[in-house]
């Protein structure tokens, strides 16, 4: 119960702080719209109006995917900044159940991008999106935000041992947005590609929001390996954290900025 | 058993240098430190900027690892039972940083005592009693950017007691605080050892450590190079005298050929505007002032002085022949 009120109260808190920055909030609402336009205008020009709803998704986690990378990187760098990571380490509670919730709290920030990227689609671009299946849906938003925070979470235990491991944030942004089919089909992508996009949560979560707007099989599947994944991550986060925590300790990297 | 004890107590940092050519530096921050704090003792570590004492304390509260030696906290090993170290300890470290700055002083420290256990049924008496000793009773619904220095320090302490620990980590605490700041901080701590609690406090303020610490251990360069109540360690130099000597332009070779004299403990050269003072100790009953005037011939000397030594000189002495 403890536990519980400490992961609830952590992730209120971080989420206030995140909101509460102009210049981050600013960013926050301009990012995913500027995605959106030129996602919208490139697929428009080449492929006509037909596949702006499927597109209008992608744009949308596009957004989910950017926040919490970008901001979980930053999140932590704050935190050395501040000179609180060695306090939060320095405390008795099990660092992953303090970094889950941050990460948590900058994904929660992309749910934003979601809905701020479909009414762009609907009241600029007359984009409808149908919504056939609202159940799964709802689900593979949940299961969307849920799995980008846990591997968010895992990039945050890179991030505690070495202060520039911020530019995993920085790198991995691009990269999963292809990989993971946001735009592009993964059908698209070489061979080779395919397993990296099946390791990686986000892939099921978008396909779960897709089938959930326009049907399409395997939509539980779809869920399940969303959730599955965000699950892994954050056991292997917590298994990979002592090991860590000691390397930090050790090289003495916990008070660098 | 003593609440403190560390054993041998080494800590050995890597770092490179260089950009094309790249080489490895290992950099001995402590080396081999030995040294008890009983219960309900404030012990001072007192030592120069880079002397090991942060090293020494971070050790002990378990943020770093040492490289050799060991030390257990109210009988726990710092590096086997960690976790259960954090639980009975308390940290304040000094200057701006450790505070959530967009978040109220309600906020951080309802945060702090989640991450410390503190029941939600406790929580809203302890923050009202932590805020009360620290005198922050009134601001705590104010975010802590618009804080004062002295005000986030208090808060600081707040924060490190919390919990209600038997142990408490000070580092620096005073740093940065102006003079009625620092004298309230100085009242706190006071109040902290007079509940009971045992302190392990870093300065480099001979005058604090003098008014609250019980023991000392002067600490330079890695190594505790005295150890003892503040009246032992002036007594160290008591039957010495100190001689300061303005003067203008003087060389580093001047300073060693004074330094070589017979009788001379220790010198230290401090800057002023347009001048140095040339504070030099010497062993009991020489008078060096007239071989010094000699060696500084052909320099314009202005004040020439002549005192007892206090627990500065003291502690001079001790990290000055190192």
């Amino acid at each position: 119960m403890k536990r519980l009120r400490l992961f609830v109260f952590a992730w209120l808190l971080h989420f206030k702080m995140l909101s509460q920055s102009a210049f981050d909030g600013f960013l926050a609402i301009l990012w995913p719209l500027f995605f959106a336009t030129v996602a919208f205008f490139m697929f428009r020009a080449g492929r006509g109006s037909a596949v702006l709803g499927p597109v209008a998704l992608g744009a949308a986690v596009m957004g989910v995917w950017t926040a919490t990378s970008v901001s979980a990187s930053s999140a932590l760098q704050r935190e050395r900044r501040l000179g609180t990571l060695e306090l939060l380490v320095a405390s008795p509670t099990n660092l992953a159940l303090v970094l889950l919730p941050i990460t948590l709290a900058t994904s929660t920030i992309g749910l934003y991008c979601i809905v701020a990227t479909l009414l762009w689609a609907r009241f600029l671009f007359g984009v409808h999106i149908p919504v056939a299946h609202p159940l799964t849906f709802g689900l593979g938003i949940v299961g969307i935000v849920v799995t980008i925070g846990s591997l968010g979470f895992l990039m945050a235990v890179a991030f505690v041992r070495s202060r520039r491991a911020w530019a995993i944030g920085a790198v991995t942004e691009y990269p999963v947005w292809l990989v993971c089919g946001f735009l592009v089909p993964i059908s698209l992508l070489p061979n080779w590609v395919r397993p990296i996009s099946w390791l990686l949560g986000p892939t099921w979560g978008m396909r779960a929001i897709r089938a959930g707007a326009y049907g399409g099989p395997h939509a539980l599947l779809d869920i399940a390996a969303c959730f599955g994944l965000a699950a892994a991550y954050v056991l292997l986060g917590v298994l990979v954290l002592g090991t860590v925590l000691d390397s930090a300790r050790r090289r003495a990297s916990l008070s660098l900025t | 058993m003593s609440v403190i004890e560390a054993g041998g107590l080494r800590r050995t940092y890597k770092t490179t240098t260089g950009v094309i050519r790249r080489r490895r530096l290992e950099v001995e921050a402590v080396k081999g430190i030995s040294f008890s704090v009983e219960r309900g003792e404030l012990f001072g570590l007192l030592g120069p900027n880079g002397a090991g004492k942060t090293t020494t304390i971070k050790m002990l509260i378990t943020l770093l690892l040492p490289t050799a030696g060991d030390a257990r906290v109210l009988g726990l090993d710092v590096v086997a039972d960690a976790r259960e170290v954090r639980k009975r300890i308390g940290y304040v470290f000094g200057g701006d940083r450790g505070l959530y700055e967009r978040l109220s002083a309600l906020d951080n420290l309802r945060y702090f005592a989640e991450l410390y256990g503190v029941s939600g049924r406790d929580q809203r008496t302890r923050i009202a009693e932590v805020l009360e000793l620290v005198g922050l009773t009134g601001r705590e619904q104010e975010r802590v950017e618009g804080y004062s220095r002295g005000m986030r320090q208090r808060l600081h302490i707040a924060r490190g007691i919390l919990h209600d620990p038997e142990v408490v980590f000070l580092d620096e605490p005073t740093i940065g605080v102006d003079p009625v700041g620092a004298r309230q901080l100085r009242g706190t701590i006071a109040d902290l050892v007079a509940a009971g609690k045992t302190v392990l406090l870093t300065t480099h303020y001979m005058f604090e450590a003098d008014a609250l610490c019980d023991r000392i251990a002067v600490i330079a360069k890695g190594r505790i190079v005295g150890e003892g109540t503040p009246e032992e360690l002036k007594a160290q130099v008591a039957d010495g005298r100190v001689t300061e000597i303005e003067v203008y332009g003087v060389d580093e070779a001047t300073v060693d050929r004074v330094r070589a004299l017979d009788g001379v403990a220790s010198v230290v050269v401090e800057e002023r505007d347009q001048s140095q003072l040339l504070v030099v100790q010497t062993t009991a009953d020489r008078e060096v002032t007239a071989p010094v005037l000699a060696l500084l011939e052909g320099l314009e000397v202005g004040r020439v002085a002549s005192r007892e030594p206090t627990l500065e000189d003291a502690y001079v002495a001790l990290v000055g022949g190192e």
